[in-house]
C-alpha cells in the first residue's frame, strides 16, 4: 500500500525537483528570466533555484573569454603600413547588459563589436606613433591605448577588457625586402669596417716591424763601420810605422807592386816609347 | 538501473531527492548512512513490488535477489565515490557545479557523480612548446627567434575557472612577450650579446601576464633556441661574422711577417758585424804581412840599395811586359799620324799574341824585318778573316 503511493510521489517529487533546481559552474554565471524578463542573475556557483515554465535560465562564461581576429592593416604617422595581430582578452562584467547589447549573449557576435571599436582605436593611436615606437612600445602598451575604449565598452555591453597586446607587428611584404636591402647594406658597412680596420691593423704591425728591421740593419751597419774603421786605423798604423822606416824606397818598392798589379790581364795594350829606364840598352849596348 | 547512477555529464538539472537546500551546505560523509538508508527503502518499494506480476510465487528468492541487488549497487556506490588521485594529479571537487574542495595524491572520497564532480588536473607534469617568428626589433630590422617554453600549472583551481583555453592563451601570451622584449631590444643585441638577457626577460613578461590573468600557470623556463637573421640577409650577416674573422687573420699575418723579419733583420744584422770583424782582422793582418814582407825587403836593401833597386825594377817591368800587349812606338822628331786599330789590338790580345809596331819611319817599316813581322802576322789574319 505504502510503495503504491511511494512511487507515483517520488518520481513527480524527482521530476519537479530536477526541474525547479539549477546548477551553476564554478566557471559560469547565469541569468534567471521570468517569462523572458530578466528576474535576476546568479553570478554565484551552486545550486540554485527556479520555478519551473515561470523561469528560465541562461549561462554565460566567467571566464576570461578570448577574442583573436586576422592580422589588421594600420597605418603609422610616418605613412607606413603595418601588419598588427593582437588578441583581446576580456570577461563578461554585467551579464544583464551582456545579455541585452549583444543579441542574446552570442560570444561571436560580442566579439564583432568588440574587434569594430578596439580597431578603430588602434588605427587612431598607431596613427601618431611611428613604427618603431609602436615596435618598442615606447609610448604606452596597447592596452593602454585603448584604455577610453575599453571603459566605454564597459557601460555599454558589459564587457570588461582585461588586456589587449600584440602578438605580431609585421611590415607588408613589399617593405620587407626594403628592410632586407637596409640590413644587407648595414652588414656590408660593418663587413667592410671590420676588413678595414683588420688591413689598418696589419699596416700598423707591417710598418712597425719594417721600422725595426731598418734600426736593427742601420745599427748593424754602424757597428760594422765603425769596426771596419778600426781595422782600417789599425793597419794605417801598421803601414806607416813598417813604410815610415824608408819612406823613399817604400815609394819605389810599392809602384812597382802597384804597375805588376795593374796590368796583369791579357786585355791591356801599353803603347811604349823605348825611352825609359827599361829600354835603357833597347838601342845599344852602351845605353842611350 | 539504480536511480542513483545517472550520468555524469547530467550538469545542468540534477535531482535532489532529500529536498535539501543548495549543495553549498553539503559537508560529506554525515549524510552517507541517510542515503544508504533511503535508497533502500526506495529500491524496497520498487522490487518489492514489481516482481509479483512478472513472476507469481517467486516471493521466496526475492531477499537473496534483493540482497545481490544491495550488494551490486553498494559496490556501485563505493565506486562511484572514491577516487584514487596520482601524485602528478590533483582532483577538483565541485559540488553542484561549486569549487568544493582539493584531492590531494592518494585515496579521496567525494559525494556521489551527480553531487560532485571530480576534474583531475595534471600538476606535475612540465610541459613545454616552442614558437617561432619573425619579427620587427627596436631598430627596424627583422630577425626570426625560436623559443621554448616549459610550463606547467601550479594552481588548478586558477587554471580550469579563470581562463577559457588556458593552452591556447599561454601561446598568445608567449608569442605577445617574444615580440614584446624583441621590440625593445636592438638586433646586435638579440643575436649577439643580450640573448641570455632576452630569455630571461620574455621569461619574467610571460610569467606577470599570466599572474595578472589569474591564469595558475608557472613558467619554468624560456630558453631561446635560435636568434637568427632571415634567410635573404643571411649571407650578409656571414659575411660580416667572416669580415670579424678577416680581420683577425690580417692582423695574424701582419704578425706573422713582423715575427718573420724581425729575426731575419737580426741574423743579418750579426752577419753585418760578423762580416766587418771579419773585415778588420783580415786588413790588421794584411797589413801586419806587408809591413812585415816590406821590412825583410828593407833590410836587404838597405844592404845594396842600388843593385837591389835595379833588380826589382827590373824584375817588376818584366813581368808587367811580358803578361801584356805592347806597341812600341819610336816617335821621336815624328809628327805624322799615326794610325792604331785598338779594337783590332783588342781582339789579337786574345790570342796572346804581342803586336810590335816601329813606326818611327812609316816608310821605312816594310824593310824592317824584325820589327814588322807582327804587321804582316795581322795582315794574313786578316786575310783569313777572324777565327
Amino acid at each position: 500500500m505504502l510503495s503504491r503511493i511511494m512511487i507515483p510521489l517520488i518520481v513527480v517529487v524527482l521530476l519537479v525537483g530536477n526541474f525547479s533546481v539549477f546548477r551553476v559552474y564554478q566557471w559560469e554565471q547565469a541569468i534567471v528570466f521570468k517569462f523572458r524578463e530578466i528576474e535576476h542573475s546568479a553570478t554565484e556557483p551552486g545550486l540554485h533555484f527556479m520555478i519551473p515554465w515561470v523561469n528560465t535560465v541562461q549561462k554565460f562564461e566567467s571566464r576570461l573569454l578570448n577574442f583573436d581576429q586576422a592580422p589588421q592593416r594600420f597605418l603609422t604617422s610616418e605613412k607606413k603600413d603595418v601588419i598588427v595581430d593582437y588578441y583581446v582578452k576580456w570577461r563578461i562584467s554585467n551579464v544583464e547588459n551582456f545579455y541585452t547589447a549583444t543579441r542574446g549573449g552570442d560570444i561571436e557576435y560580442a566579439n564583432g563589436l568588440l574587434g569594430q571599436r578596439i580597431n578603430r582605436a588602434l588605427r587612431d593611436e598607431f596613427g601618431l606613433r611611428t613604427v618603431q615606437e609602436v615596435v618598442a612600445g615606447t609610448r604606452g602598451e596597447v592596452l593602454d591605448i585603448v584604455q577610453s575604449t575599453t571603459d566605454m565598452v564597459q557601460s555599454e555591453l558589459g564587457i570588461e577588457v582585461v588586456d589587449v597586446r600584440t602578438k605580431r607587428i609585421d611590415l607588408p611584404e613589399e617593405v620587407s625586402t626594403s628592410v632586407y636591402d637596409r640590413m644587407r647594406a648595414e652588414r656590408t658597412r660593418v663587413a667592410k669596417d671590420f676588413r678595414a680596420r683588420g688591413g689598418e691593423a696589419a699596416e700598423r704591425i707591417k710598418a712597425n716591424s719594417d721600422r725595426e728591421r731598418e734600426v736593427i740593419l742601420a745599427n748593424a751597419f754602424k757597428d760594422a763601420e765603425t769596426i771596419r774603421g778600426e781595422g782600417d786605423a789599425q793597419a794605417t798604423e801598421i803601414y806607416a810605422s813598417a813604410y815610415g822606416k824608408n819612406s823613399e824606397f817604400f815609394s819605389f818598392y810599392r809602384s812597382l807592386n802597384a804597375y805588376q798589379n795593374s796590368f796583369q790581364g791579357n786585355n791591356d795594350i801599353l803603347l811604349l816609347q823605348p825611352d825609359s829606364d827599361f829600354f835603357k840598352y833597347f838601342r845599344g849596348q852602351q845605353g842611350k | 538501473m539504480g536511480w542513483n547512477e545517472p550520468s555524469g555529464e547530467d550538469k545542468d538539472k540534477d535531482k535532489d531527492p532529500w529536498g535539501k537546500g543548495p549543495g553549498g551546505d553539503n559537508e560529506g560523509p554525515p549524510d552517507l548512512d541517510e542515503i544508504v538508508k533511503k535508497m533502500q527503502d526506495g529500491f524496497g518499494g520498487l522490487f518489492g513490488r514489481k516482481p509479483s506480476p512478472v513472476r507469481p510465487g517467486g516471493n521466496k528468492s526475492s531477499p537473496l535477489v534483493l540482497l545481490l541487488i544491495l550488494v551490486v549497487l553498494a559496490a556501485g556506490l563505493v565506486y562511484n565515490i572514491t577516487y584514487t588521485i596520482d601524485e602528478q594529479e590533483r582532483g577538483l571537487v565541485l559540488r553542484f557545479g561549486q569549487y568544493n574542495k582539493i584531492m590531494q595524491p592518494g585515496l579521496n572520497f567525494a559525494m556521489p557523480s551527480f553531487v560532485d564532480n571530480v576534474v583531475r588536473v595534471n600538476v606535475g607534469q612540465v610541459r613545454s612548446f616552442q614558437h617561432n617568428a619573425s619579427m620587427l626589433t627596436q631598430d627596424e630590422n627583422i630577425v626570426e627567434v625560436e623559443v621554448a617554453v616549459q610550463w606547467r600549472i601550479v594552481e588548478p583551481s586558477d587554471y580550469l575557472f579563470n581562463v577559457v583555453q588556458p593552452d591556447l592563451t599561454l601561446r598568445q601570451v608567449a608569442e605577445g612577450a617574444v615580440r614584446s622584449v624583441i621590440g625593445k631590444s636592438t638586433l646586435d643585441f638579440v643575436l649577439v650579446e643580450g640573448r641570455s638577457d632576452v630569455a630571461q626577460n620574455i621569461e619574467s613578461l610571460l610569467q606577470q601576464i599570466l599572474t595578472d590573468y589569474i591564469a595558475g600557470i608557472l613558467i619554468v623556463k624560456v630558453d631561446m633556441q635560435i636568434a637568427k637573421p632571415p634567410e635573404p640577409v643571411k649571407a650578409a650577416f656571414d659575411d660580416a661574422i667572416k669580415a670579424r674573422e678577416d680581420e683577425q687573420r690580417l692582423v695574424n699575418e701582419a704578425e706573422a711577417y713582423s715575427n718573420e723579419i724581425i729575426p731575419q733583420a737580426r741574423g743579418q744584422g750579426a752577419r753585418i758585424r760578423e762580416q766587418s770583424n771579419g773585415y778588420k782582422a783580415r786588413v790588421i793582418a794584411e797589413a801586419e804581412g806587408n809591413a812585415a814582407r816590406f821590412e825583410q825587403i828593407l833590410a836587404e836593401y838597405e844592404r845594396a840599395p842600388a843593385v837591389t833597386r835595379d833588380r826589382l825594377y827590373l824584375d817588376t817591368m818584366e813581368r808587367v811586359l811580358s803578361n801584356t800587349n805592347k806597341v812600341m812606338i819610336d816617335s821621336q822628331g815624328s809628327n805624322s799620324l799615326i794610325y792604331l786599330p785598338i779594337d783590332k789590338l783588342m781582339e789579337n790580345s786574345r790570342t796572346g799574341r804581342s803586336v810590335i809596331e816601329n813606326s818611327s819611319s812609316p816608310n821605312t817599316a816594310p824593310s824592317s824585318g824584325q820589327t814588322s813581322q807582327g804587321l804582316y802576322d795581322r795582315a794574313d789574319r786578316r786575310d783569313r778573316g777572324v777565327r
